[in-house]
């Protein structure tokens, strides 16, 4: 399968290179032709790859964590953390001050967010606090991110603000990419490592201990890991929902339910979903391009519904 | 009593949980090659007892040696290939495929279930499949069986790491009588191939007749310690369990039956 996935990213990445405005750019043979493919559609297509790929390897790491199918980036607040952490960086002029300032506080917030919501899991209930404390989290960081924007001296604050959430990869250049890539290689690096530890997870805390899995030191790593993916994301990227949901669940059956096995055609199915839904809203008749997280949610709110229909109820109880 | 020479044991331990007192200075050592069945009321800290000997909680006072050895200098590592653990209604998150739950007995011996399993593991696996009588429910998804296959399926995760120490908490709980006979065989073949076994248990016949020892846990402390016939004795299990028994024996084993509260 992974050959298959890795086949259709990377089909689905020279597609990103030709399609907009100017189709096959490459084909002008002009200056204008090639700077095209390199200023705009080279980041553009880069960005989706790596941001579907981390959103995509972060659902199916806290999904296997977590021990919970609806665990994702967006749904449960992590995503919103980073957002308004980024927000932050944005309306304090830090951002501008210096660069890395936006990626960093992307990832201090999407790690906060993480370890708020290990907590829940550990004291809690299993779903339901996980899910509880998911609303909490997108509660708080939607009303810090409205407290932000109010605050701010910038008039056109709140509707720019709300344009970059809604999750987009038009326009960013070389230097986003720059900025943002190598904190989504070093997370993917960090959790691509944890498979076997999520697999004995799959039996509980406890048992998973007892195979000798150090849960404190896997737990710490998984929040840097993901911290790092999520954040860096978002921060160059707005919130992407519903991508970490759906892709580990497209492929979880296809490798026997093995959290461990998920990761890494997860990473490749997201990736995919991201290309292919940047492309689609490149492609859509609409005035304005539609935000590519507006897109993905919309394909992705009534999947999560069908989710949680279908899911075991036994397996969601618990 | 001296701990050289047993596997496992513990020494003065006291097991506090939110200033409540679990366990009370226990002082128990337990040999290879025996099967020690933990007997008791409920909240008599018999859960808390294994979970301390596994490694899983650390002791407010007193120790848990492993061979001498504290367990808690331990590395995770050697912990998890020397003791197997398996805790009470064990469960799974996913609907994994029956064989790859085996198989996550082996990740102390370095398997990988992402990876091609080495000959040895999968010989363990094969063999622990064998011994619960799983082997044509090796390729099913956990959660298309019954309760009681799914338990199998659990005992022979925890048989897969072939461990020298072998806990188990009331593994029979959900088992039909042909299973937890079943089950008691298993847990004395593993005692005869050389482990350590100890089992909470809250069948007190099943104890008699399966196990070389019965320690009683009663209000955070040992009660009785000793063969069947010892520790089953009508003065302890009356006042550990505060009911009274009717006391027979089939064969020289006794089998208590609780009569009368």
């Amino acid at each position: 399968m992974n050959r298959w996935l890795l086949l259709l990213v990377a089909m689905l990445y020279l597609v990103s290179l030709a399609v907009g405005p100017a189709w096959w750019p490459w084909r002008l043979g002009t200056e204008v032709g090639w700077a095209i493919v390199w200023e705009l559609r080279l980041p553009r297509a880069t960005l989706g790859l790596l941001i579907g790929g981390v959103l995509g390897l972060s659902g199916a790491v806290l999904q296997g964590w977590l021990r919970n199918p609806l665990a994702e980036p967006g749904v449960i607040g992590v995503s919103a953390c980073a957002g308004f952490a980024a927000v932050c960086a944005f309306y304090s002029g830090l951002a501008a001050a210096f660069a890395l300032a936006l990626p960093l506080a992307g990832i201090a917030g999407a790690a906060i967010a993480v370890a708020l919501l290990m907590g829940a899991v550990r004291s809690g209930t299993g779903t339901v606090s996980l899910l509880l404390m998911g609303v909490a989290i997108n509660a708080i960081a939607a009303a810090l991110i409205s407290l932000v924007l109010a605050l701010s001296p910038n008039p056109f604050a709140y509707q720019e603000i709300s344009l970059w959430l809604a999750g987009s990869i038009v326009d960013r250049d070389l230097r986003y990419l720059a900025i943002a890539a190598p904190f989504m290689i070093l997370g993917a690096t960090i959790v691509l490592g944890a498979g076997r530890w999520l697999d004995a997870l799959s039996l509980g805390e406890d048992t998973a201990r007892s195979l000798g899995a150090d849960t404190r030191s896997l737990g710490l790593h998984l929040t840097l890991g993901v911290g790092l993916m999520v954040g860096a994301a978002t921060s160059v990227a707005g919130i992407v929902g519903f991508v970490g949901l759906i892709a580990p669940h497209l492929v979880r059956g296809r490798v026997g339910f093995r959290p461990g096995a998920t990761l890494l055609p997860s990473m490749l199915a997201g990736a995919a979903l991201v290309l292919g839904a940047d492309i689609a809203v490149r492609l859509l008749p609409t005035a304005s391009e539609l935000q590519l997280g507006v897109f993905t949610s919309l394909v992705g709110a009534p999947f999560l519904v069908r989710a949680v229909r279908k899911a075991h109820a036994a397996w969601l109880a618990t | 009593m001296t701990t050289t020479g047993s596997t496992i044991s513990v020494r003065g331990l006291v097991s506090r949980r939110d200033h409540a007192v679990v366990l009370d200075r226990i002082d128990l050592a337990f040999d290879a090659g025996q099967v020690t069945a933990i007997v008791g009321p409920n909240g008599a800290g018999k859960t808390t007892l294994l979970r301390h000997l596994a490694g899983l909680d650390t002791p407010s006072a007193g120790q848990v040696e492993l061979r001498g050895q504290l367990l808690a200098s331990l590395g995770p590592a050697i912990r998890a290939w020397s003791i197997a653990y398996l805790p009470q209604a064990a469960s799974a998150y996913w609907p994994l495929r029956a064989r790859d739950l085996v198989a996550l007995g082996r990740l102390p011996h370095g398997a990988d279930l992402s990876r091609p399993l080495k000959a040895q593991d999968a010989q363990a696996i094969q063999h622990a499949l064998e011994r619960v009588d799983g082997v044509a429910l090796a390729d099913r998804p956990i959660d298309t069986m019954s309760q009681g296959e799914r338990a199998r399926m659990m005992m022979a995760r925890a048989l897969a790491t072939e461990a020298a120490v072998f806990l188990a908490d009331e593994p029979v709980a959900s088992l039909d009588p042909a299973y937890a006979l079943e089950t008691m065989t298993i847990l004395r073949a593993e005692a005869a191939r050389g482990a350590c076994v100890i089992v909470v248990l809250h069948d007190l016949g099943l104890a008699a007749r399966f196990a070389d020892r019965i320690v009683v846990l009663a209000s955070n402390k040992v009660a009785a310690d000793g063969p069947p016939s010892v520790a089953l004795a009508a003065g302890v299990i009356e006042s550990a369990y505060g009911v009274t028994f009717r006391h027979l024996t089939v064969d020289g084993i006794p089998q208590p039956v609780a009569w009368e509260r």
